[in-house]
């Protein structure tokens, strides 16, 4: 059973064209598109019961906190969670890695204490932690990667030392693609006492994740990489770990009672969701999952791996003069294509491809230190989802012809 | 929109045969400028002796845009005087966001296509602002 080949008609937005061309949307690693049953989950909430939630007895108010309790449920299911209350909605997957960091990071690691992340890490999964580590006075650490873009474990026992209290490792890597062996570093962290945090925004859209089976201890992912609304997202972890943490935000909602000069916390996942939630978006969220269960994660997979496959040699068979491929060969790569052409600036691609009705991202796709180790400032990303289909490819690989062509004179 | 109007043909050119390319030796003010966004950067080198930009050079990379508008900017000034230099300066900002110059602008106006891609007017202005910062450091 594979992606249905009507799938597009669900994306209102793909239907349009720019600059007087097919829209042909290669941005998906950026933020995906949202089907039509996402839009229409969200109006209806609008539209139907829009109230706050955990608060009102009226009926409207009692159908949005079951509507939004339900769609955390889905989201438990759909990543393997024991139970929905392990799950902790966030507005994306920079505020879960912020909330570990915070919540259990001041608690927990201390001058002295090591952070072991990657070379490959998005800034969202650097920036919290080098923060923390200013605060505290602890030591960062990295995994290094090999030219093909693949983590280097030769030398993780090394890394991963009595002090670490902390290993935070990218699932996907959003600018190489590459698959990172997260249950293999798990087992070295965890042999050390070290606590495994996975960003999860590229795997989580794409691939079956059974967060208990990954090895992880916490597992962030961001709804608007898979079908779901902007501003969602969560955080997985197990309940004793939730229970045992500090609050991240304080306010309404996440507390059980309150003094003048004190409060104490509601039960998680709730303690974590301080102030007025976005209701409409966590429907939605529930509504991608529901699409995507609908699909078949292993259908998505394979058919995103088919079309990365199919890029790579389109790329490769396209011999365009002076572009090279960033990452590993297609067994270890999820949907994800980055790469450079000689002489032509990844700006001035991304320009020409945008005037085919072409969007793919340039720039250093916020892997800073990831691009500065290749040597590189910016590169190109086109990235696939259920949505992408092979003549998109061949559009690309002829735009990309032409501008070689018309940088010709620069090569 | 169409292309031509962003790569013109004396930007490609510049693009692909900067001129003034490098580092002035025995320079006497120098300055990096940087577009975060994109990650252009452009460092300059100038002599700059008895109000007269003497000689100028520029390194860099970035885009085509950036770095041909670099690579015309040094043309331009060089040799000419710092006040010439800060008029045109003004000149190519007020053209950038189309408004008149009051200058003659030669073949800077190939750039004036720019405006219609407004997030590549950065890298257009990136080499005028290193030179700004750098005219007002050899002032001092
Ligand atoms: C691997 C990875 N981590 C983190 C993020 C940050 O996601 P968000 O901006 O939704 O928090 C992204 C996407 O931009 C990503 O690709």
């Amino acid at each position: 059973m594979g992606i249905p080949a009507t799938i597009r008609d669900d994306f209102p937005i793909l239907r349009q064209r720019v600059n007087g061309k097919p829209l042909v949307y290669l941005d998906s690693a950026s933020t995906s598109q949202k089907p039509r049953q996402v839009i229409e989950a969200v109006v209806r909430y609008y539209e139907e019961y829009n109230a706050n939630i955990h608060r009102g007895v009226y009926s409207i108010a009692e159908r949005a906190t079951a509507e939004y309790e339900a769609a955390r449920a889905k989201v438990a299911r759909f990543l393997g969670a024991a139970e929905p209350a392990e799950i902790v909605f966030t507005r994306n997957v920079t505020e879960a890695l912020n909330l570990v960091a915070y919540a259990w990071g001041r608690r927990h690691i201390g001058p002295g204490d090591e952070i072991l992340l990657t070379e490959m890490e998005h800034h969202s999964d650097l920036v919290p932690w080098q923060l923390l580590a200013q605060e505290r006075g602890a030591r960062l650490r990295h995994i290094p990667f090999d030219d093909q873009g693949r983590l280097i474990l030769a030398g993780l026992d090394r890394l991963i030392t009595a002090r670490t209290k902390i290993v935070s490792v990218v699932h996907v890597s959003n600018t190489f693609g590459t698959v990172n062996p997260v249950a293999e570093i798990a087992r070295a962290a965890h042999a050390r006492g070290a606590l495994v945090v996975v960003d999860g925004a590229q795997s989580a859209p794409h691939r079956r994740v059974d967060v208990r089976g990954l090895g992880a201890d916490f597992y962030g992912f961001t709804g608007h990489k898979m079908l779901a609304p902007m501003g969602t997202g969560g955080l997985w972890a197990r309940r004793a770990l939730l229970e045992e943490m500090d609050p991240f935000l304080g306010g309404g909602e996440m507390i059980s009672d309150v003094w003048l000069d004190r409060a104490t916390w509601n039960e998680v996942p709730w303690k974590f969701e301080a102030g007025t939630q976005d209701v409409g978006g966590a429907i939605g969220l529930g509504a991608a999952v529901d699409y995507l269960e609908r699909l078949g994660m292993e259908a998505v997979e394979a058919h995103e791996r088919e079309i990365t496959a199919y890029a790579l040699r389109r790329l490769r068979e396209a011999e365009i003069p002076g572009l090279t491929v960033l990452g590993p060969g297609i067994d270890d790569r999820g949907g994800v294509v980055s790469f450079v052409i000689d002489g032509v600036h990844p700006h001035d691609i991304s320009q020409v491809l945008d005037t085919e009705g072409i969007c793919v991202r340039a720039g250093h796709h916020c892997t800073k230190p990831l691009h500065r180790k290749l040597g590189l400032g910016a590169s190109v990303r086109a990235s696939f989802y259920v949505y992408t289909i092979k003549e998109e490819i061949d559009i690309l690989a002829r735009a990309l012809l032409k501008t070689r062509e018309l940088f010709r004179v620069a090569g | 929109m169409s292309l031509d109007d962003l790569y013109r043909d004396v930007i490609l050119d510049h693009y692909s045969h900067p001129r003034n390319k490098g580092t002035v030796e025995g320079a006497t003010v120098t300055r990096e400028g940087a577009n975060p966004l994109c990650g252009d950067e452009i460092r300059l080198s100038l002599v700059v002796r008895d109000g007269v930009v003497q000689d100028v050079r520029f390194d860099g990379k970035g885009c085509s845009i950036s770095q041909a508008s670099a690579s015309m900017m040094t043309e331009r000034i060089k040799g000419r005087g710092v006040q010439e230099a800060g008029r045109l300066i003004a000149a190519f900002k007020a053209m950038m966001r189309g408004e008149a110059a009051g200058e003659e602008m030669g073949d800077l106006e190939a750039l004036q296509g720019v405006r219609k891609f407004p997030v590549r007017v950065k890298c257009a202005t990136l080499g005028w602002l290193t030179l700004e910062g750098a005219l007002e450091e050899a002032a001092r």
